[in-house]
């Protein structure tokens, strides 16, 4: 009954029933989950072993950057869909959190309105606009987390992929759709605190935002939250489904005769990873303690490609190193060197395209065949 | 599944009328064409004169400008989209094989098998063990058994255009439309591919497009000549050899 | 009347050359002026109108504009350019000869008073009435009208008779109607609102208006029916020739928008359009380009009105070179990898953007704009045009002329479009394709280096430049259908066009994102845009 025993172990990608490139990196994200808060927590902070704060945040981030990495790679490099626009549905993610937290700040604001955030006291408004309704209860809040990036992913999409809209018309679109958000989140009368965005949170789910122990909790949440996605990505690219989405990658219109609605399996394809991007930036706001306009910026959405292509596309836990790889790499450059930092980001662009068009897996896929 | 095709007016393909222009220029040209039942058609015919389109449009890859396309008596292919056609019970094998490169041979007829075809259902699919007896079946009538484990990438040119039909075999069409088969093949390959076409027919419909006037001699019954969109000439091969406007504009005499 | 008033002034002067000289009479007439009273001082400015001396009106404009002092060292009179600077410039009244740069204490300033004011500012005005310019003419009548009184009118009814300068007669003539709607007189009133009805500007538009009002307890503030009937149809067409002219003004505002996005489009369309190659740093090469411009201005600072016109080829050659060498170094090892090609381009863009950076610095660069691009075509009251959005409109027909003409009449065109419909053929046919790639990129970018120096008159100079144009040359060509460069044309004139008729309602922030989302919605109806290529060969894409 199981496909385990006919399909063996073969070249043709993830449908290898032992992945042991995803076991690793399981094992790393458990590793990171439990060690590095009691590195932070548990070491004292005399200890050579301790991990600062600040450090702790910065693993935080790139894990949420690797979600972010997973999540592009699932529609890139399994089904070809260069999207431009995960940028957005992290934002988007990243400010269903944000609006959580601006609720939670109440009467400690700047103008103790204990209902409306500081900016909305600020611009003169004296109600809540409908769409902040429900932001104050956790449970609202991450079902927009995730919702609100899955809608808007779904919508367009659906347009998107009904009308065929492939290949670098879908890039420029997305694009196109992740500034247009840009400029409108810029705007103070939408009511999301214009260029500003939200800062300055209290607590989450009543825990300090500032307490060492809430941020290890933190992190563990990320790097658990990171190891579900890569088991639920990975779950569907090596199912048929996954088989189907690779089909579609490398011969669209013969899939289509197959008899597969080559559309859902794009829009599901989409939305999921558009849910994941979402959640990856629900998490990474409490962490840098930040949300504004710029996150919609279509130089990240180009960024994530990049950390993916570095890594690996079509690889899953390759995408996700790469998102460490590089963002690693930007956090020490931009210390040492940052006028140097854009060239080097300039330069991977080029080089691992042309040089390296299966990333750092790829090399070392070649290294020890 | 949706219902088979009726096929109680005697015919599994009805083509009336049909006519597509690009630019004004008219690929088909008030095309009429019918197909029996377990037929094995051979379709001749000049570069552009038609063939092509004819596939697109009972596909619904091409949309007639008019005309009418119906599947057994009563279902009305220009009102169904690629994939509905398919799953109707029309498979297609296109000019160029194509396979997916990149899955392997079993994965290819994996995706081929006939049943649903919706992202959550493939998601929690596994084979039946009768749909690896099947799997097993195509394999050996394809000659690919050897190969099942192998990216489709590393097959021979031949053994894709088995593959592609394989593919076909997965489906369980009522009726297969077969782009130029053995282009590009070798002769031992040309013969075992007449020999996989043959015992096709009869369990299904096979429309034929080839431009190998040998091999279409050897396994046709049934050959329909197209010029410039419309069909010339229809009949077996010595009456349409012997056609007197198929010597003049497709045999060069 | 004013030929008598010329009469006495050319009789008394011929009078006092008698007596004595005229600038020494003049002199003398100054030299009351510091203790004079009010009174006097009137009498003194007639005086010195009367004297028919070249310098009189030179020094009757400086003493309404109170720049006119006595020294209290020898009590001399003289002339301070501007009272704003740390010291005096003076100036001698009668030769008007620089009198050197001066402390400013040990002056006393000539006062005036609202009256004597009045009195001078007629009395220039006759004097500027009287001036050869037609455009000095038109001025003063201007600032006459601002406020009339009997003898301005006076003076002004004067000149209209004997006017013979066209603009300035019908500027005096609507002053003088303006002036009557306030008079008691129903019949005057009808004469001067049918004068005039045919005068676009606002503030004869609210003139009228005002007589349709009501007053607090419900009556007409004019009373006459017939004069309000004039005033009600005389508005109603103003309003209709304004708002035709606003529609104009706002098409003409569409399309100049539309020929910055036709412009910095039209490479693209090459690069895009014809070879398929996604160029992100496009808008880097435009960037490149407006730093020519900027460098160009540095070489020769003195002709800043030539260095745009040396810049246009400059920055033509500056920008191809740098896309011959993008086409040579990266481009060429991805053709037929679009998405690969993407992000490797893109990769280019953020290295020459920091290269800029690190060459001029990450501040905009300040690029002049040369006197011939600036200034406004007033074409009617109701509507004026900025030179420099009118010279961005026809720069966009030559560029997209010279490029459709190079398209179609040059050898190199031919082999661009025979390797864009079938590159195996043209091959085939002896084209060295790689070097015809190679030019294509180079003319594309070329293209992007000329809109550059448009976008130096419009926009910082900024290593940010190009990012900011990027999508929307793409939505452009996206838009009008790639590989037609008329689709683009059209596509970029209409974009233009829609985003200024959106402005009014909704902002422009909030019109750019509405285009965008329209665009994005109208590209998933018609995916290949306005106009598709058509046929199979399209198919491949």
């Amino acid at each position: 009954m199981s496909t385990s025993r006919f399909f063996g172990p073969g070249e043709a990608g993830p449908n290898a029933t032992t992945d042991r490139g995803g076991t690793v990196f399981l094992a790393i994200v458990a590793l990171v989950a439990v060690g590095v808060p009691v590195l932070n927590q548990f070491v004292p902070s005399s200890s050579p072993f301790h991990l600062s704060p600040y450090a702790m945040t910065l693993i935080g981030k790139y894990m949420c950057y690797a979600m972010l990495a997973l999540a592009v790679d699932l529609v890139w490099g399994f089904c070809g869909i260069l999207s431009l626009g995960h940028g957005a549905f992290f934002a988007l993610g990243g400010y269903g959190m944000g609006m959580y937290l601006m609720r939670q700040i109440g009467t400690r604001g700047v103008y103790g309105n204990p209902v409306l955030p500081d900016f909305m006291v600020f611009l003169n408004w004296t109600e809540l606009p409908w769409f902040w309704y429900g932001f104050d209860r956790f449970w609202i809040a991450a079902l927009m987390m995730v919702m609100a990036p899955a809608l808007l992913a779904t919508v367009f999409g659906w347009l998107a992929f009904r009308s065929r809209v492939t290949g670098v018309y879908l890039s420029i679109i997305t694009q196109a759709l992740s500034y247009a958000l840009m400029l409108a989140f810029f705007r103070n009368d939408m009511g999301f605190g214009g260029n500003n965005g939200f800062t300055d949170f209290k607590d989450l789910l009543g825990f300090d935002l500032q307490a060492g122990s809430t941020r290890a909790v933190l992190l563990a949440v990320t790097a658990i939250a990171l190891g579900l996605s890569y088991v639920a990505c990975r779950a569907i690219v090596a199912s048929r489904a996954g088989r189907v989405v690779r089909a579609i990658r490398d011969a669209e219109s013969r899939t289509r005769f197959l008899g597969y609605k080559v559309e859902t399996y794009k829009l599901w394809l989409f939305v999921i990873s558009a849910a994941i991007a979402g959640i990856a930036g629900a998490l990474y706001v409490p962490q840098v303690g930040i949300i504004n306009p710029s996150e919609f910026a279509p130089i990240n959405s180009i960024e994530m490609v990049i950390w993916v292509a570095v890594g690996g596309r079509g690889t899953l836990y390759g995408a996700a190193a790469g998102a460490v790889l590089v963002n690693y790499a930007k956090t020490v450059m931009t210390g040492a060197f940052p006028e140097i930092w854009l060239y080097a980001l300039g330069a991977l662009f080029v080089l691992v395209t042309i040089f390296l068009p299966r990333g750092v897996v790829g090399l070392v896929r070649r290294q020890t065949s | 599944m949706s219902l088979p095709p009726d096929l109680a007016t005697g015919k599994i393909l009805y083509l009336e009328h049909v006519t597509v222009s690009f630019d004004g220029f008219k690929a088909l040209n008030d095309l009429t064409l019918y197909v029996d039942p377990g037929e094995l058609r051979c379709i001749i015919g000049a570069n552009g004169a038609g063939k092509t389109t004819m596939m697109d449009v009972i596909t619904g890859k091409t949309r007639p400008d008019s005309g009418s396309a119906w599947f057994g008596r009563t279902i009305d292919l220009l009102a169904l989209s690629e994939p509905e056609i398919a799953e109707a019970g029309i498979g297609r094998k296109f000019q160029k094989p194509t396979v997916f490169e990149q899955l392997t041979v079993d994965e290819n007829l994996e995706l081929a098998l006939a049943g649903k075809k919706s992202f959550w259902h493939s998601f929690s699919a596994t084979l039946s063990g009768a749909q690896l007896d099947r799997i097993g079946e195509v394999l050996s009538i394809t000659n690919l058994l050897e190969q099942r484990r192998q990216p489709a990438r590393s097959l021979s040119h031949g053994q894709k255009q088995w593959l592609e039909i394989g593919m076909l075999l997965m489906q369980s069409p009522k009726l297969l439309l077969v782009d130029e088969p053995v282009a590009g093949m070798t002769p031992q390959e040309t013969e075992r591919t007449a020999e996989l076409l043959l015992s096709l027919a009869g369990d299904h419909s096979v429309v034929v497009v080839e431009h190998d006037m040998e091999f279409v001699r050897s396994i046709a019954k049934q050959v329909t000549v197209l010029h410039e969109g419309h069909v010339l000439a229809e009949g077996t091969m010595d009456q349409v050899q012997s056609d007197q406007r198929v010597r003049e504009v497709y045999l060069g005499s | 009347m004013l030929v008598l008033v010329a009469l006495c002034l050319a009789l008394s002067s011929g009078i006092t050359v008698f007596a004595q000289t005229p600038d020494e009479t003049l002199r003398s007439t100054l030299g009351t002026l510091r203790e004079a009273s009010f009174p006097d001082k009137e009498a003194t400015v007639a005086t010195i109108a009367d004297s028919g001396h070249p310098g009189a009106p030179f020094i009757l404009t400086a003493f309404l504009e109170d720049r006119l002092y006595s020294r209290d060292s020898d009590l001399a009179i003289v002339i301070v350019k501007s009272g704003e600077t740390e010291t005096f410039d003076l100036v001698d009244p009668l030769t008007q000869a620089d009198a050197g740069n001066v402390p400013k204490d040990g002056f006393t300033k000539i006062g005036t008073n609202n009256r004597l004011r009045r009195v001078l500012r007629t009395t220039v005005a006759r004097f500027t009435l009287a001036s050869p310019d037609a455009a000095v003419r038109l001025s003063a009548v201007q600032n006459m009208l601002r406020s009339l009184d009997d003898q301005t009118m006076d003076l002004l009814r004067a000149r209209a008779a004997i006017e013979t300068d066209a603009a300035v007669k019908d500027e005096i003539e609507i002053g003088l109607a303006m002036s009557s709607l306030d008079s008691g007189d129903a019949a005057a009133k009808l004469v001067a609102i049918d004068r005039l009805s045919d005068r676009v500007t606002t503030d004869v538009r609210n003139r009228l208006a005002a007589f349709l009002e009501k007053n607090p307890d419900g009556s007409f503030v004019e009373a006459d029916d017939k004069v309000r009937a004039a005033a009600a149809s005389a508005v109603a067409h103003i309003d209709n020739v304004r708002s035709f002219y606003s529609g104009v003004e706002t098409l003409f505002f569409g399309l100049s928008l539309g020929s910055v996005l036709v412009l910095v489009a039209i490479g693209l369309a090459i690069t895009f359009g014809v070879m398929g190659v996604i160029n992100m740093a496009h808008g880097e090469l435009m960037m490149l380009g407006a730093y020519t411009t900027y460098v160009t201005q540095l070489l020769m600072p003195d002709s800043i009105g030539l260095s745009i016109l040396v810049s246009i080829p400059a920055a033509f050659v500056v920008s191809g070179l740098a896309g011959v060498i993008l086409e040579r170094t990266v481009i060429r090892f991805l053709y037929g990898r679009p998405l690969e090609t993407l992000l490797a381009t893109y990769g280019v863009s953020l290295i020459l953007q920091q290269t800029v950076r690190s060459v001029f610095s990450a501040n905009n660069r300040a690029v002049e704009t040369p006197a011939w691009l600036s200034g406004t075509w007033q074409i009617n009251q109701a509507l004026a045009i900025t030179n420099n959005r009118l010279y961005i409109v026809l720069f966009t027909m030559l560029v997209f002329a010279l490029l459709l003409a190079v398209l179609k009449r040059t050898r190199l065109g031919l082999d661009i479009r025979a390797v864009a419909q079938n590159r195996s053929m043209a091959r085939a046919m002896g084209i060295r394709t790689q070097r015809v790639d190679a030019m294509t990129f180079g003319l594309g970018s070329g293209i992007a280096g000329m809109a550059g120096v448009a976008l130096s008159q419009l926009t910082n100079v900024g290593p940010n430049l190009g990012q900011s144009y990027i999508i929307d040359s793409f939505m452009v060509v996206v838009f009008g259908g790639v590989g037609n460069l008329w689709g683009t044309f059209i596509g970029g004139m209409s974009m233009g066009v829609v985003n200024k008729l959106l402005e009014p309602y909704a902002g422009a922030v909030l019109a750019k994102i509405v285009v965008l989302v329209a665009l994005i919605l109208f590209i998933q109806r018609r995916p290949r845009g306005l106009f598709p290529q058509q046929g199979r060969s399209a198919e491949g894409h």
